[in-house]
């Protein structure tokens, strides 16, 4: 018998490993007395309990009239088909004899501790127990086996759940069936019994148990699965697991052993469409740690470390982290990693990881890179800077009568950019939207893009090619607007300690021309750092280090004017004196100079242009200074003094605390003089018309009356005239 | 973003760049277990953080077990010492609604507006005094109302009324994450009765009882990205830049956070 538990132990179900014991004590009592049996029912009247009550007490005495009800029980129940070998026993005749007879007896041969009280109380706590359901019953089975040996808790349980059945619900029926069915089916061998008892007719109840349990069976015919098997797997789960309040999460629990099925066979299957981009980000950021094995050989190594472009990210990480800003240890490390193939694959003389723009698709990572002396890339992407020349020459060699009016627009002149290394250029930037994708370069900015960057606000995609819509129309596609908002972000915020930057040793000064301008400036090799506190209480200690752009778009002034007199020499007379005209009004743009302090940047409204912080108020002797931009909110500046390093990180706008407003359209523009040959003429009104008619007929007849004074002769002809 | 996890989390929405300093982060850990205690919060979230001209606002809130209760706002300037804010009223919004430009930093500041009120003699010019508590309490509940998020399955609804987390929650799959019809506003829902009846019929009532995301206008305002391969989903708002929210699909962390400057992207629609 201790066979039959031991695997059912697992169970949450002990009935079935139990109900399968009493079958053999079944058969061993039929074998021994199958005679004593009938008689032996009439005693056992009292109460249905008394039978699992019976196998409470010890075992020698009960044990021969516990033998007697499972004979009655199996007797009728051998008589059943062999399939339900057990429910045949649950005829209501005998359990209904035994009930009487066992309830005294049992309550006198009662050894159990568990329920002291009188046979009938008992049978309600049965009924009680379980009509609280399935779990309880076998909870309280379970629980009172525990206390007993095996052997009479699996008869308990053989009688617990049968005197539930005899109840009246069928769904106690059913559940007992449950419990025997699964044993049986399990331990058919065991369960089978001589059909040597007399037979009783299968009832009503019995039908109606089997059809029950039949459809409880039925496969369904989406899943395969079937209630009772769910059922019994639900349970099992709950058991092992005993959730607290599992009867708030039953369903939850429910659909999860549903899910389980499926998991191993269809695991590659589903998950491996939505892993696909996860493990290729991994593969490509894999690559990254891997670069650095393939050159192996020292002299390389010793190379790399002497010519070292690459900046120390990790060290400027930790210091913003300080500040509250930063992306997080490893994926500033993955940064590190994706600069340093950066620098491997192009000739790059300095690099720096400039920050982080976000997009609503995707993200931008910009590194700001100087390429070294002679080894700079051509821009592969000309940008087409399209002067409309009006048609006015064009049109000179047409006749003069056919001649279409001449417009008086003259596109304004198309401002050149600037060169490479110098102004807005100063730096290429490459960006990459995650470390391991493969950097790309950003075309040089021109001047109409930076114009017209300022007059919109545009979120990034994360795509380089998307086109900007907008008014005014964007020159260029994404790439041009992040490499614009990325020129405005470093000359509005780019700064250093006073003193980290200085001028290089003049060479000729020129007082008017703009170009000679400063704008080179070079490390200073004597700072001696600045305290922190001073950097923090104090904007002037900061400077600007990065050219202010001027409002044409360029740092250096460029003067369409000067550029624009040589052509005019094909032009008319006309319009060489209103670009006469013109030249007094355009005033050459000044910014302030390179290297300006930052206090003297304007405010926004009452708000200061930046704040300034110390890392941290509770260790100030350690603490660094804190910069952040209250124009370009996201962009932040620190130093300890003898550092320092700017960073961004935000979407790449300006701040402004009015709303936004598109600029509104230009007026209709004059394009032609306006004059009797153009202007079109309105249809002269009736009275017009009128008075107009009537006057040609006076002058008529006056011509008339002249004529007809001087020849009168000719009358005839005057009829031939009219 | 919950307390108990706040390390964590705060790793996972690093990439929008703006999270804490260590010693932030090291005083945010000691002092919420202790409000916790106070304040006999059932959970404690570390908001997030509000940028203002002199200080940053620090703000952290309790929830009791109704986790659709009204919440109990806390602020800090230094993340030890924290205040209880009023709960905010429609006056109050109202109110502030007029303030604009950047948060000072300091509780007891003051702005200043002129209206025009009509008094008996006729319109005056009255000076209103909004103190910048009123303006933090109205700016922390506008942001709650309109860009909280919570997945949806982690919190379902009981028949006895009270939301409560959901245990079972094993976190939204891979395919869900990327819709923004599987997150919800966590706030009482405003639009569910508007939905059609075939709609309805189709929503489970213990967890579709708050509005989703995906009818937010101007529809786009959500930016939904995955980090980290497929890692990782994080929402940003746009109505709201500084809000963000996280997700690893197929576990339980979820959380959002604010760090910005407070104010309201009123110029969305042209940025889209």
């Amino acid at each position: 018998m201790e066979d039959l538990t031991s695997p059912k132990q697992e169970k949450a179900n002990q009935d079935p490993g139990e109900a399968g014991r009493p079958w053999e004590e079944i058969t061993a009592a039929s074998s021994q007395s199958p005679e004593s049996g009938l008689s032996e029912p009439l005693e056992l009247e009292h109460g249905l309990e008394t039978g699992p009550q019976l196998r409470r007490s010890p075992p020698q005495s009960p044990q021969s009239r516990a033998s007697t009800p499972l004979d009655d029980l199996t007797g009728p129940g051998t008589s059943s088909p062999p399939s339900l070998p057990q429910e045949g026993s649950y005829t209501p005749s005998s359990p209904a004899l035994t009930r009487q007879d066992l309830a005294v007896p049992w309550q006198s041969g009662k050894t159990s501790s568990v329920n002291p009280e009188a046979g009938t109380p008992h049978f309600h706590h049965l009924e009680q127990s379980s009509d609280k359901g399935e779990l309880t019953a076998s909870q309280t089975c379970q629980s009172e086996g525990t206390t007993f040996q095996q052997s009479l808790q699996t008869k308990h349980h053989l009688y617990g759940p049968e005197d539930v059945t005899y109840n009246n619900s069928k769904q106690k029926e059913l559940r007992f069936n449950i419990f025997e069915e699964e044993d049986s089916n399990s331990n058919y061998d065991l369960g089978h019994t001589e059909p040597g008892v007399s037979e009783v007719a299968p009832s009503m109840l019995e039908i109606a148990i089997q059809s029950a349990k039949a459809y409880l069976l039925k496969t369904s015919s989406k899943s395969g699965l079937n209630l009772y098997d769910h059922l019994s797997d639900v349970l099992t789960k709950v058991l092992d697991e005993r959730p607290e309040n599992a009867v708030d999460i039953i369903e939850s629990i429910s659909q999860d052993v549903k899910m389980a099925h499926f998991r191993k066979k269809l695991d590659t299957l589903q998950n491996e469409n939505e892993m696909l981009p996860t493990y290729e980000i991994a593969e490509k950021q894999r690559a990254l740690f891997l670069q650095g094995n393939l050159e192996g050989a020292d002299q390389e190594l010793e190379d790399e470390i002497a010519e070292n472009a690459l900046p120390n990210v990790m060290e400027s990480a930790f210091y913003f982290e300080q500040a509250g800003v930063g992306l997080g240890t490893d994926e500033t490390y993955r940064i590190f990693l994706a600069l340093k193939q950066l620098t491997d694959t192009h000739p790059i003389q300095r690099c720096r990881f400039w920050g982080k723009i976000l997009g609503v698709e995707m993200n931008y990572i910009v590194a700001e890179v100087e390429f070294r002396e002679g080894e700079d890339e051509e821009d592969v992407e000309e940008e087409e800077v399209t002067e409309e020349r009006d048609d006015a020459d064009s049109e000179a060699d047409e006749n003069d009568e056919d001649e279409l009016p001449r417009t008086f627009y003259k596109t304004p002149q198309a401002i050149p950019k600037e060169e490479n290394r110098t102004g807005a250029n100063k730096y290429v930037y490459f960006v990459c939207n995650e470390p391991g994708r493969p950097w790309v370069k950003l075309p040089s900015v021109t001047p109409a893009q930076i114009v017209t960057a300022r007059k919109i606000k545009k979120f990034f995609t994360g795509r380089l090619d998307t086109p900007i819509i907008s008014y005014p129309p964007f020159p260029g596609n994404e790439s041009n607007y992040l490499r614009a908002q990325i020129a405005r972000i470093s000359a509005g915020t780019h700064v250093s300690p006073l003193g980290f930057y200085q001028f290089g040793e003049e060479e000729g000064e020129e007082e008017e021309e703009v170009e000679g301008r400063r704008d080179s400036f070079e490390e200073n090799p004597d700072f001696e750092g600045i305290q922190v506190i001073e950097l923090v209480e104090s904007l002037s200690n900061w400077v600007h280090h990065v050219q202010h752009i001027l409002s044409q778009g360029r740092c250096n002034w460029f003067n369409p004017i000067q550029k624009s007199e040589e052509e005019e020499e094909e032009e008319d007379e006309e319009k060489e004196e209103e670009k006469g005209e013109e030249t007094d009004y355009i005033e050459q743009e000044v910014g302030p100079p390179l290297l300006t302090p930052i206090s003297e940047d304007l405010e926004i409204q009452n708000i200061p242009p930046w704040t300034t912080r110390l890392s941290s108020n509770l260790i100030p002797q350690y603490a660094i200074a804190v910069l952040r931009s209250n124009l370009w909110p996201g962009a932040y500046a620190f130093s300890n003094g003898k550092k320092f390093e700017n960073f961004y990180i935000g979407w790449g706008h300006k701040y402004s605390p009015d709303n936004y407003t598109p600029p509104a359209l230009p007026p209709v523009y004059q394009e032609y003089p306006s004059g009797a040959e153009i202007t079109e003429m309105d249809d002269p009104t009736v009275e017009e018309e009128q008075a107009f008619k009537a006057a040609q007929e006076a002058a008529v007849l006056s011509a008339e009356e002249n004529e007809e004074t001087e020849d009168d002769e000719e009358e005839e002809d005057d009829y031939d005239q009219e | 973003m919950d307390a108990e996890s706040l390390l964590l989390s705060l790793e996972l929405v690093s990439g929008s760049g703006q999270g804490l300093s260590p010693d932030r982060r090291a005083s945010l850990l000691t002092s919420l277990t202790l409000v916790k205690r106070d304040y006999r919060f059932d959970r404690v979230l570390f908001w997030g953080r509000i940028l203002g001209l002199v200080s940053d606002y620090y703000i952290a809130q309790g929830l009791s077990e109704d986790q659709l209760a009204p919440r109990k706002t806390l602020y800090s300037l230094n993340c030890m010492e924290w205040s209880l804010l009023p709960p905010a009223t429609e006056e109050m919004v109202a109110q502030t609604s007029v303030v604009k430009g950047r948060f000072m930093g300091d509780p007891s500041h003051e702005y200043e507006h002129t209206e025009l009120q009509k008094m008996n003699e006729g319109e005056e010019e009255v000076v209103v005094q909004i103190k910048e508590e009123t303006r933090l309490v109205s700016v922390i509940d506008q942001i709650d109302k309109a860009v909280a998020v919570i997945p949806r399955g982690a919190l379902f609804k009981t028949p006895f009324g009270p939301i409560h987390v959901n245990r079972t929650f094993e976190g939204l799959s891979l395919s869900e994450a990327k819709q923004l019809s599987s997150y919800f506003h966590f706030r009482e829902p405003v639009q569910l009765k508007n939905k059609t009846l075939l709609e309805k019929a189709d929503l489970d009532p213990s967890l579709d009882f708050m509005d989703s995301l995906e009818h937010d206008i101007p529809k786009g305002s959500w930016s939904i990205q995955m980090e980290k391969g497929n890692a990782l989903v994080v929402l940003r708002s746009l109505l709201w830049p500084g809000l963000t929210f996280f997700h690893a699909p197929r576990s339980k962390n979820c959380g959002y956070i604010y760090v910005g400057t407070g104010e309201k992207n009123i110029d969305l629609p042209f940025m889209l």
